[in-house]
C-alpha cells in the first residue's frame, strides 16, 4: 500500500526535522514547506493526505491558507492539523471554524500529535464512505436509524441533545467549535446562545457517561467547542 | 371616571422642598429650615423673642449659635446674647470705611444645628459674596443648618407699595416673598399704644439722621395698619401651608384651581407698581402669574434708559416668583391675545397711562380693545403712576439717545424742497396746457418721495411746502396764499392727508423691514457662529473664536475661563487680558460651581463689573463666560439674553465635542498601545516555545542504549518539561502585567471545567486521588473559559505539589447566598498563619517549601486572572482537617441558571 503523504508547512527548521524524521519513522511519506508559497506549491503538485500548518510562516499567516488547502484541490481533500505557539482561544476556534481538523499547541507531545493525525486522516476517510454507526466504548450511534444505545439498551435523548450528539459523531474525535455545533442543531441566529449547548452537553452527560462528574465520552475544550473521544 | 383624588405634584414638590428633601446641594443633609419672627415695626421686641427661642431650644441640648445679633446696645437685649456662642463678624474695607458682616463661611464652618440671625432683610457690605443676607441665609439653609430670623412687615416686596402709600417712607431695603414661602412665621405682636410708649422711653433702637422722618413713621394710624398687615401676611402663609398639605394629600375641598394671571409689562416706569400689584393679587388667588412683554415694531425705538427699566422691571418679576415671558407680535393687542389664549389665562392686568385722547384715537386704546375682545379674561385696569419710582438702577444712564430717524435727516428736506421746487417749475411751464387740478397731481410726487424715503415728517414739511407753492403759484388769487374757492382747499387738504397717510404707512414698512433685519441678522450670527464652531478642533482656537464673537455680536469685553486642575483658568479673552480682579475670580467660581450667572446684572456678587455665565451642556458645567462693559454699566441688556444663551448652548456642545474627540482618540492610543504589547507577547511566546517543542521532541526520538542513558534522558525530559511550565507562566504573568488579557465570556458547567483542568494534569496527578463534590445541577458559571480552566490547573496543581503525597485532592461546588463558591483543598501541612494573602504574590514561596519546585508563579496568575474576570480568590487552612483550601467567589452576577437557559 502507499504510504500515506504528510506535508510539513513549519518555517523553523529544527522543528521541521524533528517532524520529519518522527513521522518518517512511522512510516508516512514526510515533504517539508518553510513557507505559504512553497506550501501552495507542494499541495498542487504533491497532493498531501494531510498537513501540518505553523501560523507563523514568514510571507503570510498560516491562518489564511486553511481555507486554500481545504478548498483549493481536486480529489481528497487533505487533513488539516494546525501545529502552532498561539495558544489564543480564538486563534484556535478560527482554525477550526476555517475548516482545519485539529489544532496542536507548541510544545507538543509527540504521542498526542501522533495520535490527533491518525484520527484525522480516518475521519476523512469516513467523510468519504458515510459511516453510519458510531461505536464508542459501550455507546452505539446510529446515525440513520437516529438511535442511540448503551450497553445495547436505547437511551431517550432529547432532539436537541441527539442533534448535538449526532453532530459530533460525524467527525468522531475532532473538536466541533461552538459555532459549528449551535448552527447545525440550533440554526442560525444561535451561534451565541452556548448556554443551551452546556444544557444539551449535561444531558448527553448524565445518561451516557459512566461517572458524569468525569466525563470520558464527551469533551469538552474551554473557549472552543466540544469532541467525542472514543 | 371617577377616579380618586389625585396629589398635586407642584404641591408635593414643594413639600417635599420645604421639608424632608435633600438640600440644593445634594448632600445627604437635609435643607434646614427658617424661621421668621415677624414684626410690624421696629421695637416689637422681635430679635429679644427670636433670642428667648433660641435659648429655649439651647436649653433643650441643640447646638445653637448666634451668628449676628443686632443688639443697639440695649441692656435687656445684650442680656439675652449670654450663653450663646456667637460667630465674631467679619470686617469688610470698603473705601475707607470699615463695615461689619456676618461671616457666612464661618457659620457654615461651625455647622451648629441652629443659627440666629437678626434683619432678614440687610442689604450686605459691597463686596460681600452676596448682595442681601437672605441670600447668605439661602447658602446656610442648604447646608443642612436651621436659622430663625427677623423681619419687619414693610421689607416684604410685594407689600413695599402699599405701606410706602400710607407711611409715605419707601423702605429700599426688600425681601422677595418667595424667601417667606417656605418659612415657618412667628408674627411678634405688641400693641400700637405699647410700642408708642416703649419709643417715648428710649427702648426703640432709631437711628440718628432717620429720627425726624420716622416720627411720622410711627404714628399710632401706621402702627396700626402695618399690625394689620402683618397679622394678614401670617394668616396667609398659614393659608398657603395649608393649602399646600390639602394639595398634597389631595384631600377633597374647595380651593381656587386654575386661576392664571397676567400682566402687560413694557418700558413704562409705572409697570414697577403694577407687577407690585400682580404679585399681591396673584397670591390673594393662590394663583401661578406671569409678567408679558409683547414686542413691537415700537421697541425698536427705545431709549437705552427705557431698555433698561424693563430689565428693572422684568428683575423685579423674578425677585417676586413670577414668570416672564417676551413674544413678538404685530401689535401689543393681538400679542396679549394669543398669550392668554396660549396659557389659558384667567386674569388680567393692565395699566393704563394718562394718554392724550389724539394718541388714542390714533394707536387705539389698548384697554378698551383688551376689555372688548379678550372673552372669559377678567381684566383689571390700573393707573399707571407716571410719577412712580423710576428704576432703581445702579448706574447714571449715560447718554439719551435722540432719533434722528424720526426727525428725518436735512438732506431729506432738501431733497424734499428742492423736488418741490423742481415740479412747481415743471407746472409753471405747462399751466398753459391743461387744468390747473393735474398740477396739483404733480405735487403728490414729491410728497410720496419724501414720505417713503425720508419718513413722516419730512413728508409733512413736503406735504406742506407742495399746498403752500400750489397755492401760491396757481391757485387764483395767483401769488397770494389765500384761496377763494373752496374746491381748492379740498386739494390742499388732500395733498397734506396723503402726505400723512403714505408716510405712516412707509415708515411702517421699513420699521418692519428693520425689525426683520435685526432678526435676520441675529439669526445670522448664531448660524455663522455654529459654522465656524462646526470646523474647530482645538479648545484655544474655540475658546478665541467664542470671546471674539461674543464681543463682536454684544459689543462687550469677554474672557473665557476653563477649568484646569481644579482652578478655573483665563483660557482667551477679547480684549486679551490675562488676569483677573479676586472679587472676579470669585464671581466666576461661584457661576462655576453653582451653575447660575454671578456677577453684575445677576443677584449674586453684583460688586464685580463682570457678568459671569456657566457654559454647561446637561447640568456639567464645563466652564465660565465673562463680559462686562468697557463703561462699567450692566453688561447684558434683557433683549440679549436669548442670544447670549443660545450662544453659550452651542460652544457648550462644541466643547463637550472637543472633549469626546479627544477622548477617542485617548481611546484609540490604548488600544494601539494593547496591539502592540500583545503582537509583542505573541512573538515572545513563540520564541520561546519553538526550540521548546523541538528539545522536547528530539529527547522523546532519542532511543536510549543502556539503563543508564535512558536514566539521563528521563531527567533530561523532565527537566524540560519544568521549563515549558515555567515559560507558560512566565508568559501568563507577563500577560497580566500588561493588562492584555483578552477576555471573552461564556457560560461554563463547572463540571466541565475540572474534568478539563484534571484530564490536563493527568500524568502529574497520577499520585493523587480526585475528589470531586460536584452537584451536577449546579448553575453555569459566565467565565473567561481558558483563564478560567487555567486556573483551576493552577488550583490543583498547586495542591499536588504541597499536599501530602498520595493523599486525595477534594474539588467542591457550593451554592449559598447571593453567589456560590468553588473550593480545591488538599491534605497536608497547610498555610502557615498570616500567610493567607501573602502567598498570592509574585516569587512568593513558603518558607522551608522551596524544594518542593513550583514557579512560584501558580498562584500569582490564579489571582491575576480571577481579578481580571471578576472574580475573588481567597485561601485559608481547611476547618475539617490539616491543609491548605482555596476558595474561588461567584456572585450572583457570573451565575446563569439553567432552567432559564432551557431549550
Amino acid at each position: 500500500m502507499k504510504p500515506l503523504r504528510v506535508l510539513v508547512v513549519e518555517d523553523d527548521a529544527a522543528i521541521r526535522k524533528l517532524l520529519n524524521a518522527a513521522l518518517t519513522r512511522t512510516g508516512y511519506d514526510v515533504i517539508e514547506a518553510a513557507d505559504g508559497r512553497a506550501a501552495l506549491a507542494a499541495l498542487a503538485i504533491d497532493k498531501p493526505d494531510a498537513v501540518l500548518l505553523d501560523l507563523g510562516l514568514p510571507d503570510r499567516d498560516g491562518l489564511e491558507l486553511v481555507p486554500l488547502i481545504k478548498a483549493a484541490q481536486s480529489g481528497l481533500i487533505p487533513a488539516l492539523i494546525v501545529v502552532s505557539a498561539r495558544d489564543a482561544t480564538d486563534q484556535k476556534v478560527a482554525a477550526l471554524d476555517l475548516g482545519a481538523d485539529d489544532y496542536v499547541i507548541k510544545p507538543f507531545d509527540s504521542e498526542e500529535l501522533h495520535a490527533r493525525l491518525r484520527t484525522a486522516l480516518r475521519h476523512r476517510l469516513a467523510a468519504e464512505t458515510r459511516v453510519a454507526k458510531i461505536v464508542l466504548g459501550d455507546v452505539e450511534i446510529d446515525l440513520a436509524a437516529r438511535m442511540v444505545t448503551r450497553s445495547g439498551e436505547e437511551v431517550h435523548l432529547t432532539p436537541k441533545e441527539y442533534g448535538m450528539l449526532a453532530e459530533l459523531a460525524k467527525h468522531p474525535g475532532r473538536v466541533i467549535t461552538h459555532t459549528q455545533l449551535l448552527r447545525a442543531v440550533w440554526g442560525p441566529g444561535h451561534e451565541y446562545d452556548v448556554e443551551y449547548l452546556r444544557v444539551a452537553a449535561r444531558g448527553i452527560r448524565r445518561k451516557l457517561e459512566a461517572d458524569p462528574a468525569s466525563p470520558a465520552l464527551l469533551r469538552n475544550e474551554p473557549g472552543v467547542g466540544y469532541r467525542l473521544t472514543g | 371616571m371617577n377616579e380618586p383624588p389625585r396629589p398635586d405634584p407642584d404641591a408635593l414638590l414643594r413639600t417635599v422642598a420645604s421639608g424632608a428633601g435633600t438640600g440644593a446641594t445634594g448632600k445627604p443633609n437635609t435643607r434646614g429650615r427658617l424661621k421668621v419672627f415677624l414684626g410690624a415695626a421696629p421695637g416689637v421686641g422681635k430679635t429679644c423673642e427670636m433670642l428667648d427661642d433660641g435659648a429655649a431650644r439651647r436649653n433643650a441640648g441643640i447646638d445653637v449659635v448666634i451668628g449676628l445679633a443686632e443688639t443697639h446696645g440695649r441692656i435687656e437685649t445684650m442680656a439675652r446674647t449670654a450663653g450663646f456662642e456667637i460667630i465674631p463678624r467679619k470686617m469688610i474695607e470698603h473705601h475707607g470705611r470699615t463695615l461689619d458682616e456676618m461671616d457666612l463661611d464661618a457659620v457654615i464652618a461651625r455647622a451648629p444645628a441652629l443659627v440666629l440671625i437678626d434683619e432678614l432683610a440687610h442689604t450686605n457690605a459691597p463686596g460681600s459674596r452676596h448682595d442681601k443676607r437672605y441670600q447668605d441665609i439661602e447658602d446656610i439653609l442648604a447646608a443642612g443648618i436651621d436659622v430663625y430670623s427677623t423681619l419687619n412687615i414693610q421689607h416684604i416686596e410685594s407689600l413695599n407699595d402699599v405701606v410706602a402709600s400710607f407711611t409715605r417712607v419707601r423702605v429700599r431695603e426688600t425681601l422677595p416673598d418667595r424667601v417667606l414661602e417656605t418659612a415657618d412665621l412667628e408674627i411678634v405682636d405688641l400693641p400700637p399704644d405699647e410700642l408708642i410708649e416703649r419709643l417715648r422711653e428710649g427702648k426703640v433702637y432709631v437711628p440718628e439722621e432717620a429720627s425726624r422722618a420716622l416720627a411720622h413713621f410711627f404714628s399710632k394710624s401706621n402702627l396700626s395698619a402695618l399690625r394689620e398687615l402683618a397679622l394678614r401676611r401670617a394668616a396667609q402663609a398659614i393659608d398657603a401651608q395649608m393649602l399646600d398639605h390639602v394639595r398634597a394629600h389631595a384631600l377633597a375641598g374647595k380651593w381656587a384651581a386654575g386661576e392664571r394671571l397676567v400682566v402687560a409689562i413694557s418700558e413704562h416706569p409705572g409697570a414697577i407698581g403694577l407687577v407690585r400689584s400682580a404679585k399681591r393679587m396673584a397670591d390673594a388667588l393662590s394663583a401661578p402669574w406671569t409678567a408679558l412683554h409683547v414686542e413691537t415694531t415700537r421697541d425698536l425705538g427705545l431709549s437705552e434708559a427705557d431698555r433698561r427699566q424693563l430689565t428693572a422691571t422684568t428683575e423685579l418679576v423674578q425677585h417676586l416668583g413670577g414668570e416672564t415671558a417676551t413674544i413678538p407680535a404685530e401689535n401689543i393687542i393681538a400679542g396679549l391675545l394669543s398669550f392668554l389664549d396660549e396659557t389659558r389665562a384667567t386674569q388680567l392686568i393692565l395699566g393704563k397711562a394718562s394718554r392724550s385722547r389724539w394718541h388714542e384715537w390714533r394707536h387705539g386704546s389698548v384697554v378698551d380693545n383688551m376689555v372688548r375682545r379678550a372673552s372669559g379674561v377678567a381684566v383689571h385696569v390700573l393707573t399707571l403712576d407716571e410719577a412712580g419710582e423710576r428704576a432703581r438702577t445702579r448706574h447714571a444712564v449715560v447718554g439719551q439717545q435722540a432719533g434722528p430717524d424720526r426727525w428725518g435727516t436735512p438732506l431729506g428736506y432738501g431733497v424734499s424742497l428742492g423736488l418741490v421746487a423742481l415740479v412747481t417749475l415743471l407746472g409753471y411751464s405747462i399751466s398753459g396746457i391743461g387744468n390747473v387740478t393735474n398740477i396739483a397731481l404733480l405735487y403728490l410726487l414729491p410728497v410720496l418721495v419724501a414720505a417713503t424715503r425720508f419718513g413722516l415728517r419730512t413728508g409733512i414739511i413736503a406735504g406742506l411746502a407742495s399746498s403752500l407753492a400750489y397755492n401760491f403759484f396757481f391757485i387764483p388769487p395767483l401769488l397770494t396764499f389765500s384761496i377763494a374757492d373752496p374746491q381748492n382747499l379740498i386739494t390742499v387738504m388732500v395733498l397734506l392727508g396723503i402726505a400723512v397717510m403714505v408716510s405712516q404707512m412707509a415708515s411702517r414698512v421699513r420699521d418692519h423691514a428693520m425689525l426683520a433685519r435685526n432678526s435676520a441678522a441675529q439669526n445670522g450670527a448664531i448660524a455663522g457662529f455654529a459654522r465656524q464652531m462646526t470646523g474647530i478642533s482645538n479648545e484655544t482656537e474655540l475658546a478665541q473664536v467664542l470671546c471674539a464673537e461674543v464681543a463682536r455680536l454684544l459689543d462687550v469685553r469677554a474672557v473665557l475661563l476653563l477649568p484646569e486642575d481644579g482652578d478655573l483658568v483665563v483660557r482667551a479673552a477679547n480684549p486679551p487680558e490675562d488676569r483677573l480682579e479676586t472679587l472676579e475670580r470669585a464671581a466666576a467660581r461661584w457661576a462655576y460651581d453653582k451653575n447660575r450667572r454671578a456677577g453684575r446684572g445677576s443677584d449674586t456678587l453684583t460688586a464685580c463689573e463682570w457678568l459671569f455665565s456657566p457654559i454647561g451642556v446637561s447640568g456639567r458645567v464645563l466652564g465660565v463666560l465673562g463680559i462686562a462693559r468697557d463703561d462699567t454699566g450692566t453688561p447684558l441688556r434683557i433683549d440679549q439674553l436669548p442670544l447670549l444663551s443660545s450662544l453659550l448652548d452651542q460652544v457648550a456642545l462644541a466643547f463637550e465635542r472637543i472633549m469626546l474627540e479627544g477622548e477617542m482618540a485617548g481611546v484609540a492610543k490604548l488600544r494601539e498601545q494593547d496591539r502592540l504589547r500583545t503582537a509583542l507577547l505573541s512573538s515572545v511566546s513563540h520564541d520561546l516555545r519553538t526550540p521548546l517543542t523541538a528539545i522536547i521532541g528530539n529527547l522523546d526520538a532519542i532511543r536510549p542504549a543502556d539503563a543508564e542513558q535512558a536514566d539521563q534522558l528521563a531527567t533530561a525530559r523532565a527537566e524540560a518539561e519544568r521549563l515549558r511550565g515555567f515559560v507558560a507562566n512566565l508568559l501568563d504573568m507577563a500577560r497580566i502585567e500588561a493588562g492584555v488579557l483578552t477576555r471573552s465570556s461564556e457560560p461554563v458547567d463547572l463540571a466541565d471545567a475540572i474534568a478539563g483542568a484534571v484530564h490536563d494534569l493527568r500524568t502529574r496527578l497520577s499520585a493523587n486521588p480526585i475528589r470531586m463534590e460536584v452537584s451536577p445541577d449546579l448553575p453555569f458559571v459566565r467565565v473567561d473559559a481558558q483563564l478560567f480552566q487555567q486556573c483551576l490547573v493552577n488550583l490543583i496543581s498547586n495542591a499536588a505539589t504541597h499536599g501530602d503525597p498520595g493523599a486525595p485532592i477534594t474539588i467542591a461546588a457550593r451554592r449559598e447566598a447571593g453567589g456560590m463558591k468553588l473550593m480545591v483543598m488538599d491534605q497536608g501541612p497547610g498555610l502557615p498563619p498570616g500567610e493567607e494573602d501573602r502567598i498570592f504574590e509574585t516569587f512568593a514561596r513558603i518558607e522551608g517549601s522551596d524544594r518542593k519546585g513550583g514557579t512560584g508563579l501558580g498562584l500569582a496568575i490564579v489571582r491575576g486572572f480571577c481579578t481580571a474576570m471578576g472574580l475573588a480568590v481567597a485561601a485559608s487552612n481547611r476547618p475539617d482537617t490539616q491543609g491548605a483550601c482555596f476558595t474561588i467567589q461567584f456572585d450572583d452576577a457570573h451565575l446563569t441558571n439553567v432552567e432559564e437557559t432551557a431549550e
